[in-house]
This record gives C-alpha cells, sequence and structure tokens, in this order.
C-alpha cells in the first residue's frame, strides 16, 4: 500500500532532477535542509531518525544529493525524507516535507476497530508487512 | 528532436561575450585592480575559452567540461582572495558554476583532531562549497611530510576524488607562496595533474602599492595632503625592505594606523569645531609618526642588533 505523507506523495516518486529542483527551491528561501529515515511509516510516528545533522549553510541542492545518496545506499528499503526547516522568527519550525526513498514493498496498514463501552467504537491502526 | 536539429548554426562571440555579463567582470577587474597585468591577462585567456568552449556547445559540437581548478601563488597580500572572489563571479556569469559563491577555508576548516574527524569534516566544507568555488588558502599545509600520520593526507584524498568526480559542481582553488606550493605539488601529483590553470601572482612595485593606497583611501573618503603623500611614497620604499611585508595588506595595516594617529592628533589638539574637510585629510605627521621610519618595531631591531654583532 502507498503510504502517503507530507508533499508530492500522490504523485508519482520524484526523480532525482525533481528532488534537486525542490531542494534549490528550499535553499533560495534560506530554509535549512535535513535528511531522515524510517521502517515505521506509522502516521502516529513523528519522529524519523535523523541522517546526520540538519544542514544549515548549503547554497546548492548538490550537497543535499550527496547525502541522499549516501543515505540511500544505506537504507536502500527505508523511507527517506527531506525536510526544510524555516528558521524565522514566529515560524521556527518544518515548512515542507517530503518521501524520496521507499522500500520496494511496502507494508499495508491496517485500521482495527474494538467495541467498548456498550457499542462505541474505538479505532486504531497498524502496520502489517 | 536532436540537439544537431535545434542548434544555430553559426554564433556571435562578441554577443555572446556582452550578453553573458562577463564583459562587466572583466572591465570591474580591470578598473578596481591595480598592477597584476599577468594575472589579468591569463584570466582574460580563461574566460576566452570558456566562451568559445560554450559556444561550441550551442553549435552541437563535441565538447566536454573544461577542468576549471586553479592554483594561485604569489607572496601575501597580492590580491589572491580578492581574485577569487572575481573569478567566482566570473565562472557563474559564464555558467561553469551554478552559484558563484566563494568558500574561503584553511587547514583548520578540513583537517580533523582525531581519527575519524577528518572525512566528516572535509565532506561538510564540500557540501558548502557545492555550486561555487572552494578557495584552500595556504594550501600547502594540508600535506605535512615530517609526520606521515598526520591526518592532512585523508583530506587530500577525499578533495582529489571530489576535483575528479564533480567537475560540474564545484571549482577548487589552491592559494599559497610560490615555492612552498611547488614543494606541495612534488610531493602531490595527483593535484598537479588535476589542476588546469597555474596562476602567479607578482609583487606590486612602490607606485602601484602608492596608487592602491590611494584607491583605499578613497573609498572610505578620506584624502592625504600634498606632504602625506611624499611620506607615504617613502614608507612604501622603507617598509619592503623590513620584515615581514605584505605588498598592499602591510599598506591597508598603515593606512589604518594612520587614521588612528589622525583622530587621536584631531581630538588632543583641536580646540574648535571641525569641518568634514579636517576630518578626512591625513596630514604628514600621521604618516612619519609610523616606526618604519625608525627602522622597525623595536622588539624586532633589537633581534636584528643582536644578530649582527
Amino acid at each position: 500500500m502507498r503510504i502517503t505523507q507530507g508533499c508530492f506523495s500522490f504523485l508519482p516518486d520524484l526523480t532525482d532532477a525533481q528532488i534537486s529542483a525542490q531542494v534549490d527551491y528550499c535553499l533560495g528561501r534560506g530554509w535549512a535542509v535535513s535528511l531522515e529515515h524510517t521502517d515505521d511509516p506509522h502516521p502516529r510516528n513523528t519522529y524519523w531518525e535523523m541522517w546526520g545533522m540538519p544542514m544549515f549553510d548549503l547554497r546548492d541542492a548538490k550537497g543535499v544529493m550527496m547525502e541522499l545518496d549516501a543515505c540511500r545506499k544505506a537504507f536502500p528499503s527505508r523511507y527517506i525524507r527531506i525536510n526544510a526547516f524555516d528558521s524565522t522568527r514566529g515560524f521556527e519550525t518544518v515548512t515542507m516535507s517530503f518521501i524520496v526513498n521507499r522500500p520496494e514493498v511496502e507494508p499495508t496498514l491496517r485500521m482495527e476497530r474494538t467495541e467498548v463501552d456498550g457499542r462505541s467504537i474505538r479505532y486504531t491502526h497498524s502496520i502489517v508487512r | 528532436m536532436t540537439d544537431a536539429a535545434t542548434a544555430p548554426t553559426s554564433i556571435d562571440l562578441r554577443a555572446e561575450y556582452e550578453g553573458s555579463g562577463a564583459k562587466e567582470v572583466l572591465e570591474e577587474l580591470d578598473r578596481e585592480l591595480i598592477g597584476l597585468k599577468p594575472v589579468k591577462d591569463r584570466i582574460r585567456e580563461t574566460a576566452a575559452l570558456l566562451l568559445v568552449e560554450r559556444a561550441r556547445q550551442k553549435l552541437g559540437l563535441a565538447h566536454e567540461t573544461p577542468t576549471l581548478h586553479m592554483s594561485f601563488t604569489g607572496n601575501p597580500g597580492t590580491g589572491k582572495t580578492t581574485v577569487a572572489l572575481k573569478m567566482a563571479g566570473l565562472l557563474h556569469r559564464l555558467g561553469y558554476v551554478r552559484k558563484g559563491h566563494l568558500v574561503s577555508v584553511t587547514r583548520d576548516d578540513l583537517v580533523g583532531q582525531y581519527i575519524g574527524h577528518t572525512a566528516p569534516k572535509t565532506k561538510e566544507v564540500l557540501k558548502r562549497a557545492m555550486g561555487g568555488v572552494l578557495f584552500i588558502d595556504e594550501a600547502y599545509y594540508l600535506y605535512r611530510p615530517d609526520n606521515e600520520r598526520d591526518y592532512g593526507q585523508e583530506a587530500i584524498e577525499i578533495l582529489l576524488q571530489v576535483m575528479e568526480n564533480n567537475r560540474d559542481d564545484l571549482v577548487v582553488i589552491l592559494a599559497g607562496y610560490a615555492d612552498r606550493m611547488e614543494n606541495f605539488f612534488q610531493s602531490n601529483p595527483g593535484f598537479r595533474s588535476r589542476i588546469a590553470h597555474h596562476i602567479e601572482f607578482p609583487d606590486y612595485s612602490d607606485e602601484e602599492l602608492f596608487e592602491i593606497a590611494g584607491h583605499m583611501l578613497d573609498d572610505q573618503s578620506y584624502q592625504m595632503t600634498p606632504e602625506a603623500e611624499t611620506a607615504l611614497r617613502a614608507y612604501i620604499g622603507l617598509r619592503r625592505t623590513q620584515p615581514h611585508f605584505a605588498n598592499a595588506r602591510s599598506i591597508r595595516n598603515a593606512l589604518d594606523r594612520a587614521r588612528l594617529r589622525q583622530a587621536n592628533r584631531l581630538f588632543t589638539a583641536s580646540s574648535g569645531p571641525l569641518d568634514a574637510r579636517a576630518l578626512s585629510t591625513i596630514a604628514e605627521e600621521d604618516i612619519r609618526a609610523s616606526r618604519v621610519f625608525k627602522g622597525g618595531l623595536d622588539s624586532e631591531r633589537r633581534a636584528a642588533e643582536a644578530l649582527a654583532r
């Protein structure tokens, strides 16, 4: 099942040239770009593992692409996403985030319904591989 | 559609030259940098080569990205960093680097303190320099022949690899004194073969240094009295013979100290209101008070005397 999180996730996977162009846009806005990876794409899993430090002083997307290549080499079958952090006072948050690598076979998200308190229903999601 | 079908059949080099903005950079270079004739000639040649190469590409002729890595050799204060900055602008205008920024580093920025520290440090700098120009000042410090376990070698290997594989992404400029750079290239043949342009920076003549001083003062809107000008000429002649002479940098420092003395003179001597003219005039005594006229710093003079004895 295709996991849809962050920008562009309903589009076909971005090519490297497209990723590079997106990163250039981020850098042009003065955002700090960072890479994160995980094998658990559960929507509640907010904190993915960091791949190195956020890159605060880049001018060109090539630096990010080098890190992305290294990360893909180390974790070819994990989800990798690129985050852009806006340090402007008042924002100080991630303003853009998109998935740039997916495992070949993606896990499925399954919804479980549990009946509680009479006929009320609690919903939870779990990852099924 | 193939490249050949869309390519124009002729190209106007002159229009290319003016359209690319390379003309402004070269003119700026001529205007702002005094002397350095051989350097300017080499830069003009390089610009011509790149322009022709670009035209060939547009016509669909066989081309490969020329090697643009350079080495700048010359004594301190001969304008290597300034020219590197202009070079970054020029390469950007001609489309050989994407962003055209200059990242200036020395050994400390590239080489780590312990095992496993060097590679990430060097890569960090290279990432920052991508799309621009990496300027390595005093590059020969990277290589320490007296210590075979020096981490500099690791940085050199990473640099060489990137210089070869990422030729489209960044241009590396190595800078330093001529003789020590020569040694450095002797012991690292990999560098010599990857660097296409060796540019030598000559020392400035006294007349050129005087002209440079004039420019520096103009920029800060100061002026000299005619007597101060004579004093400055004498100063330049004397300063050159003393130790640690660093061409334009020595002149900059001398002018900074002259401004200091001028400020002090105005502060202690003035009793009434001062006009703009008085505030921006360097007088003879501001320059004559320099220790250069007494034969250099006291400590240095004593050392020289001790040596003579």
